[in-house]
């Protein structure tokens, strides 16, 4: 009784402001930068769908398209945190596979790298694996105040160096098949389960980020740190926990990546970290930090794979990608700062007007 | 004055501090009762900032004693007034540029959900946004969008929201470094009328200022610090500009003398 009072209440006043806002938000969203990349990935699809009616627009083309973005989105959920922190992480792509080296390690010694008591065991080993780089990449960040970039950058060569250190360079192979059969290649309904996974974990970061206390001050730390911290929040803590969340997801990628590949891939992942970023930054989220959407980086990891893909198909050189994202990438920072810009110039006006008017004001 | 109450509620005896050689504050003391818009000015240099980083608990005095509803208190650090309902707008405002306004009101003051959804972190979102306009539209803090990011606002609308916020949450004693520097006339107006409601509900504002014309219209008492140390205190009603001048600068010195 008293939650449906409530409730109404709650509805009443809500409807009593999206009338002025209405308009004003719709136009914010159609300037969103999520948005308008929705519609050119989408324009993307029509004319690779126009020009290769048959190869191109087929079911199972667009499932081959969201496996090979599955692994790059459960990473990108975690760095679109880190940047959103105003940080950096370099070093995912590294975390993936000395957090696939250690399990495979692990899984073989346990049950011979058979069964679902071995498998269970590889992927509580891959996760903790993860979350502790990721614990000390936050530790060095908000503790250490080394800049996110370099503090990344070293885990990104020693993650890298002792996964090498301890399988002596040579990719592991030991996988136990039940974890290939379900996750590695394993459908429901017709859904690869790689897709089905990376799907919970984007729609998990959304809720979050969007809902939770968690998401808020993330934002909020990257929007003003000193603000949060004036307020009582433990800046530091909430930093040390994105980065720890960032690794946990690596290492659950570095469990997807072996069981889709059955391999390490120790040298695979040199690039995946810019790879990421790129879609990250695509997405909308600002290197600046303070905002950012988890939507909007899976949109934006969708464009490269979409255009390689669509390329390939169409006898395009593959190449051709790596140009059309650089592109795009560029556009979408630069996009960024013309929004940045738009929301300070205010701010200089105002300050200007207050100079004028009161031209003996001392500045402090 | 509007005072209703016969003891300070937060005051500040005899307080010292130095950086290196430089003795910032040689003896301060200040005072504010409840209900009471409590003026700071003095000169670029006389300490009105260091006093204001101490009574907000940012900083640490070398020496004197610091009261609060007349006992003494020490404070570690910014929580600790805040606990005690003691706010501070600095001039930076610490405004996350990127949330909306209700957002930044309660920033680190979350209301969470009951049970299992709050102890995953979700918030009471829709109750935090009506109790949050309510406490906007009941300071007169006109707030044009309350879902907008507030680095999108204007100057005035930003220190509006920042001295809201802090009133919001401030129970007892509400501090303001330098609230219209920035502002425009308009702009202005409705901080000075924000701070006149804030004072009508009974809380101790005190208000730095450069402004003496501010400063006459909307304090009750003003207090004069000149070389780290509170040289006079008036009752707005009875004083003015050349006399709030004359004890800044120390061209009343002689005159204090003799009297």
């Amino acid at each position: 009784m008293t939650v449906t009072a409530r409730g109404k209440v709650a509805m009443k006043q809500e409807s009593e402001v999206t009338p002025p806002g209405l308009a004003a938000r719709l136009r914010a969203g159609v300037r969103a930068q999520a948005l308008q990349i929705v519609l050119v990935w989408l324009g993307i699809i029509t004319v690779f769908s126009l020009l290769s009616p048959t190869a191109f627009f087929d079911p199972a083309n667009f499932r081959n398209i969201a496996i090979s973005v599955s692994i790059l989105a459960v990473l990108g959920v975690g760095t679109t945190f880190i940047i959103i922190t105003s940080g950096i992480d370099l070093s995912m792509g590294s975390v993936l596979v000395f957090s696939g080296v250690v399990s495979s390690m692990t899984m073989e010694r346990i049950g011979g790298g058979h069964g679902w008591v071995s498998a269970a065991v590889g992927i509580l080993v891959a996760l903790l694996a993860g979350l502790a780089w990721g614990l000390l990449n936050g530790f060095l960040v908000a503790k250490a105040k080394v800049p996110a970039m370099i503090v990344t950058l070293g885990t990104f060569g020693a993650a890298l160096g002792l996964a090498q250190v301890l399988t002596g360079g040579i990719d592991l192979r030991a996988v136990p098949e039940v974890l290939v059969d379900s996750v590695g290649f394993g459908r429901v309904l017709g859904v690869p389960s790689l897709v089905i996974v990376a799907t919970a974990v984007v729609i998990t970061g959304i809720i979050v980020l969007r809902r939770t206390r968690f998401g808020l001050l993330t934002r909020g730390v990257g929007s003003n740190a000193e603000a949060c911290r004036r307020v009582g929040i433990n800046v530091d803590r909430q930093i040390i926990q994105v980065y720890g969340l960032a690794g946990l997801l690596a290492g659950l990628a570095g469990v997807l990546n072996l069981a889709f590949f059955r391999s390490t891939t120790i040298a695979g992942h040199s690039l995946t970290n810019l790879d990421v970023i790129a879609g990250v930054v695509i997405g909308g989220t600002s290197l600046f930090g303070g905002v950012g959407t988890v939507f909007g980086t899976v949109i934006g990891l969708l464009i490269p794979a979409t255009l390689r893909n669509g390329f390939v198909i169409l006898g395009v050189q593959p190449y051709w990608q790596q140009v059309v994202v650089g592109a795009f990438l560029i556009t979408a920072v630069y996009a960024d700062q013309l929004r940045r810009n738009s929301t300070l110039r205010g701010h200089h006006r105002a300050a200007l007007m207050s100079r004028l008017l009161h031209p003996t004001r001392k500045e402090q | 004055m509007a005072t209703t109450s016969s003891s300070p509620i937060y005051e500040a005896r005899d307080i010292e501090r130095a950086y290196g050689s430089v003795l910032a504050l040689q003896g301060a003391s200040f005072d504010v009762y409840p209900g009471e818009v409590s003026a700071l000015i003095g000169d670029n240099g006389a300490g009105k900032s260091t006093l204001v980083r101490i009574l907000s608990g940012v900083e640490q005095a070398d020496a004197g004693t610091i009261l609060f509803e007349g006992k003494p208190i020490t404070l570690a650090n910014p929580t600790d007034a805040r606990d005690r309902g003691i706010e501070t707008v600095f001039q930076d405002l610490a405004l996350a540029n990127h949330l909306d306004p209700i957002q930044n009101m309660y920033l680190g003051r979350e209301v969470m959900k009951a049970g299992l959804l709050g102890h995953l972190g979700f918030m009471e979102r829709a109750k935090m946004r009506s109790a949050g306009r309510e406490a906007f539209t009941n300071l007169g803090a006109t707030v044009n969008n309350f879902s907008g990011p507030v680095g999108g606002m204007s100057g005035g609308q930003r220190q509006a929201i920042a001295v809201a916020r802090a009133a919001t949450w401030a129970g007892r004693v509400i501090l303001l470094d330098e609230p219209t520097a920035a502002l425009g006339v308009v702009q202005t107006k409705v901080v000075l009328d924000l701070i006149r409601r804030i004072r009508d509900k009974g809380i101790g504002v005190v208000l730095i200022s450069h402004s003496m014309p501010h400063v006459l219209g909307v304090a009750d008492r003003v207090h004069v610090l000149r070389w780290g140390r509170r040289v006079a205190v008036y009752e707005a009603a009875k004083t003015n500009l050349e006399e709030l001048v004359g004890a800044m600068t120390g061209a009343l010195d002689g005159m204090e003398e003799v009297a």
